[in-house]
């Protein structure tokens, strides 16, 4: 069946209620029924939760072939946590069938993808996939399609019971003996726990990991004892250089600074540019140098960013030290500069990833924002986004937060150059969709900006401003005319990846890759 | 002008943007081997690109390979060229611009 | 293939942005940053043992790329090297707008490689006379001899200094004050001004200086450069903003031009604004603004 932003999903996969894409804010008003995780009794006076080792604690929580287990990608590309957990799982107490409902894995979750080739893992839920897992996942090596969900789609899916976490890995930086965590203080920090806070609250089982044991209790805390199960103390649970960079710097290149002055010129031509106004910006090239840009347009009109969520790092810390925005939530920190100021530089706040983007609640903060700034590897002239496969076909990247933002967002912008090597960024049509287009408001590329066509209003600010614009399709055009036109990237039938909406709706599947040949 | 590869020659770069064309003497016709970043939407387009340069060159034997980084047509056009002529020893002067280089 | 149309001798130059002609990644779209002119660089950029693939990957940028309204120019290896002459030939027949002659110092120096610009736009069917050049002065006989230099050849539209190898020479070193090179500056300016040509300042080159920079293009400015060399297309931004007419200066330029033009139709030979008269030799200077106003946005009418 054909879904709303024109992609064909398989009949066998609506089941069991399961419906396609119909647009954004189609579930909006309908009431869900929270699941409720089966969790032990502790009545009794306890010293200590701590545990020898992984494997005991897996023990502990009954873990057995065909469970669940969730994990969390603060600790980013220098996780070592769900790699120990799922080697103990798979080597040392024999487990099979399983899957990993996870935030995101990385190239640090290369070893992962041999427990896929070997059968022992069967599903993937996760917000991103890159590295080995992504190669194997698209070489149809999982014995199930993975789902793939955004930031704000995944704590719906927990909520709604869609997901079951038999346990769920907390990598905590510090924590007391009875699994009061926090993101700061240890060796290993990462700041906000944002992701992990759902998963413990909905998780029939809760094991902390940590490599600092601090004193109880460990407040503010994170991730509360009143979840958790267990505690496991291991040497280390990931390379701190990998976890936080010293500092994000602000792209130096001509190309990011030429397009992220647009991004700031579009944004300065908006009626929602004024006193108080709210922003989330990726911590890309041009999406993280607007920040630069969009002080000098706030100082001219003399006016304060009210507030900014997301991924944080170091630029948007400083602007909150000058004074120049009012508060930062966050739900995840990228450099050592955020890292040091959550809970900290007053009005610097941790939040979890329901309350930053889950569509299922009277809350999020992404339905209050303003502006959004994101990247994308491929946008289509119906402005849908493409964050997950590579031009290749095969799974690399992660939609996270990206469909959250842009559907909450006044005015949502993705920057991106034109062309990427031979590569056109915009296309015809992007390999898979994982932002629709109709969430998405404003491209801006190093060969000019295009307006959605949905907001007119948009067009009238830029028209005003004396921004020029372009058609979307003379965008992609002019790209063709550079790398020619693609061939389009060969598949075979079988489905190895659904990527679900934020809403649950299917908005595309991801189908396993066919080797290139040149007679094709 | 027939062009016969006399010695292995190479031109180019491994950077993006940009491929590193390497040419070897042939007995029996073109041999030509590709490996690119950006195989699976422009393969085919890489190939034919190659081929008719070599074509325009009158290169009838030759060991060909490329190396490409998500290179333009103009771009793997002039470092097919620049192997050629190098192998021929011909790449420094009187450069037929407009002629069979176009 | 791109046909470039015929250049324009005396045309806007603010910023004139070097460029490898041997990485693709960088010439296949200079153009998108706004410069006035890019300067594709066979010369200092290119390694000596790649200068051949350099003029094939530059032959192709040029015939394919469609560089839009920004002027193409191409600095050859100098005269004392054996790759000029080949320099020359794939300039033409790619359809340069122009070439930047290295190392110049003489007028003999710019005769020479007219003669074989010519002979190249014979041997490649291009019209004689479409390729324009400019020179660089690079040492103090080039500066001393500047004047012959821009008035060698009616392809000449101007002449720049390249500070690196003139510090070099004068056994002096970049300064903040621009001490080091205010005497070059100068003789070079009156130098083109006398032969009726443009001339440009030198390219500056820490990227991290940001104060420095801008002091030394309000100088130049102040000077009476008509533009400048550059390295890094975040400098162009700062140089068209400084080089930017006023807004007072526009509307008098306009008034000025209008009050003439309306004159010249009536047949009336003398004419006035805002009661006072005005010499007819401020009327090339007004159309200039209006012209650099036009480039910065400043001014949409029909006059120029």
């Amino acid at each position: 069946m054909k879904n709303a932003v024109g992609r064909e999903i398989p009949d066998e996969l609506l089941v069991g209620g399961r419906e396609v894409y119909q647009g954004k804010n189609y579930m909006d008003g309908k009431y869900i029924k929270k699941a409720s995780p089966c969790t032990k009794r502790c009545e009794k006076p306890q010293e200590s939760k701590i545990v020898d080792s992984i494997a005991q604690a897996l023990r502990d929580c009954g873990a057995k072939d065909g469970m669940t287990f969730s994990f969390h990608h603060h600790l980013r590309n220098g996780d070592y946590v769900a790699n120990m957990v799922m080697k103990a799982a798979v080597e040392e107490l024999g487990l099979k069938d399983l899957t990993i409902a996870a935030t995101s894995l990385g190239s640090a979750h290369d070893p992962i993808a041999q427990y896929i080739e070997d059968g022992k893992v069967i599903g993937i839920q996760t917000s991103g996939i890159r590295g080995r897992v992504g190669e194997v996942v698209s070489g149809g090596k999982l014995k199930t399609p993975a789902i793939i969900r955004s930031h704000g789609g995944r704590p719906r899916a927990i909520e709604a019971g869609e997901v079951h976490i038999d346990i769920a890995f907390v990598a905590a930086p510090t924590s007391d003996c009875v699994g009061n965590c926090r993101g700061i203080g240890g060796k290993s920090n990462c700041g906000s726990m944002g992701y992990a806070m759902t998963d413990a609250k909905y998780a029939d089982h809760v094991v902390v990991v940590t490599d600092c044991l601090v004193d109880f209790p460990n407040m503010p805390a994170s991730v509360e004892a009143i979840d958790v199960d267990a505690v496991v103390i291991v040497d280390s649970i990931g390379d701190p250089k990998k976890i936080a960079s010293a500092a994000a710097r602000i792209s130096q290149n001509p190309r990011d600074l030429m397009m992220a002055e647009n991004v700031a010129k579009v944004i300065a031509s908006t009626p929602y540019f004024k006193e108080g106004f709210s922003f989330q910006t990726g911590v890309g090239g041009p999406s993280l140098a607007a920040n630069l840009f969009l002080e000098k347009y706030m100082d001219e009109r003399g006016i304060k960013m009210g507030w900014a969520i997301g991924g944080i790092c170091g630029p948007m810390v400083e602007l909150l030290k000058k004074g120049k925005v009012q508060k930062v939530i966050d739900v995840q920190d990228f450099d050592l500069d955020a890292v040091n100021s959550i809970n900290n530089t007053p009005g610097h706040y941790e939040m979890s990833a329901s309350q930053y983007a889950n569509p299922a609640n009277k809350g999020a903060f992404v339905n209050k924002l303003d502006f959004v700034v994101l990247a994308a590897l491929e946008v289509d002239t119906d402005f849908n986004v493409n964050v997950l496969t590579g031009s290749d076909g095969v799974l690399r990247g992660a939609p996270g937060g990206h469909p959250d933002t842009a559907a909450g967002s006044k005015c949502c912008i993705i920057v991106t150059p034109l062309v990427r090597g031979r590569m056109a960024t915009v296309c015809e049509h992007v390999v898979t969709v994982t932002t629709p287009g109709d969430c998405v408001d404003v491209l801006v590329t190093d060969y000019g900006i295009a307006v959605n066509p949905l907001r007119p209003d948009l067009i009238e600010c830029l028209d005003k401003a004396g921004i020029a614009h372009v058609s979307i399709e003379a965008l992609k055009e002019k790209a063709y005319s550079i790398v020619g036109r693609p061939d389009p990237v060969q598949f075979k039938d079988k489905v190895v990846a659904v990527l679900e909406a934020r809403d649950g709706t299917i908005l595309d599947v991801v189908r396993e890759i066919k080797p290139y040949t040149f007679e094709g | 002008m027939i062009m016969q590869i006399e010695k292995n020659a190479m031109a180019g770069t491994l950077e993006s943007s940009d491929a590193l064309v390497t040419v070897e003497p042939n007995e029996q016709g073109i041999e030509l081997e590709i490996t690119s970043s950006v195989m699976n939407q422009y393969g085919r387009q890489i190939r034919a690109t190659v081929l008719e340069t070599l074509d325009r060159l009158d290169v009838k034997n030759g060991h060909v390979t490329v190396v490409d980084k998500g290179a333009l047509d103009c771009t793997l056009k002039a470092r097919v060229e620049c192997a050629v002529f190098r192998s021929c020893g011909k790449s420094d002067a009187g450069i037929p611009w407009g002629g069979v280089i176009k | 293939m791109i046909k470039r149309p015929k250049p324009e001798r005396f045309r806007l130059r603010r910023t004139m942005m070097f460029m490898n002609a041997q990485k693709p990644g960088l010439i296949k779209d200079a153009y998108i940053y706004g410069c006035d002119s890019i300067m594709l660089d066979l010369e200092d950029a290119v390694a000596e043992n790649q200068k051949d693939a350099a003029r094939f990957s530059l032959y192709h940028a040029l015939t394919t790329i469609d560089y839009g309204d920004t002027e193409v120019i191409v600095r050859i290896n100098g005269l004392d090297t054996p790759h000029w002459q080949e320099d020359i030939r794939v300039c033409v027949a790619g359809g340069a707008d122009g070439i930047r002659i290295a190392k110049c110092e003489s007028a003999e120096d710019v005769k020479t490689v007219e003669k074989h610009v010519e002979m190249a736009e014979r041997e490649f069917g291009v019209e004689v006379g479409r390729t324009l050049l400019m020179a660089a002065l690079e040492s103090p006989k080039g500066i001393l001899n500047a004047y012959e230099i821009c008035s060698a050849s009616e392809r000449m539209f101007g002449c720049a200094i390249s500070g690196g190898d003139f510090r070099k020479c004068m056994q002096t070193r970049f300064q903040r004050d621009g001490i080091d090179m205010l005497v070059a500056r100068g003789q070079m300016l009156m130098a083109a001004r006398a032969a009726g040509v443009q001339c440009f300042d030198t390219v500056f080159t820490d990227l991290d200086d940001e104060e420095g920079y801008e002091a030394e293009v309000r100088q130049n400015k102040a000077m009476g450069f008509d533009g400048k060399s550059l390295i890094n297309p975040k400098q162009i931004r700062l140089v068209h903003q400084i080089f930017a007419p006023t807004q007072k200066e526009v509307m008098q330029a306009e008034a000025m031009v209008r009050a003439f033009r309306e004159a010249a139709a009536a047949g009336i030979g003398v004419f006035t604004v805002n009661g006072k008269m005005v010499d007819i030799a401020f009327i090339p200077g007004a159309e200039r603004t209006l012209r650099l106003a036009k480039a910065c946005g400043m001014y949409e009418g029909d006059l120029v």
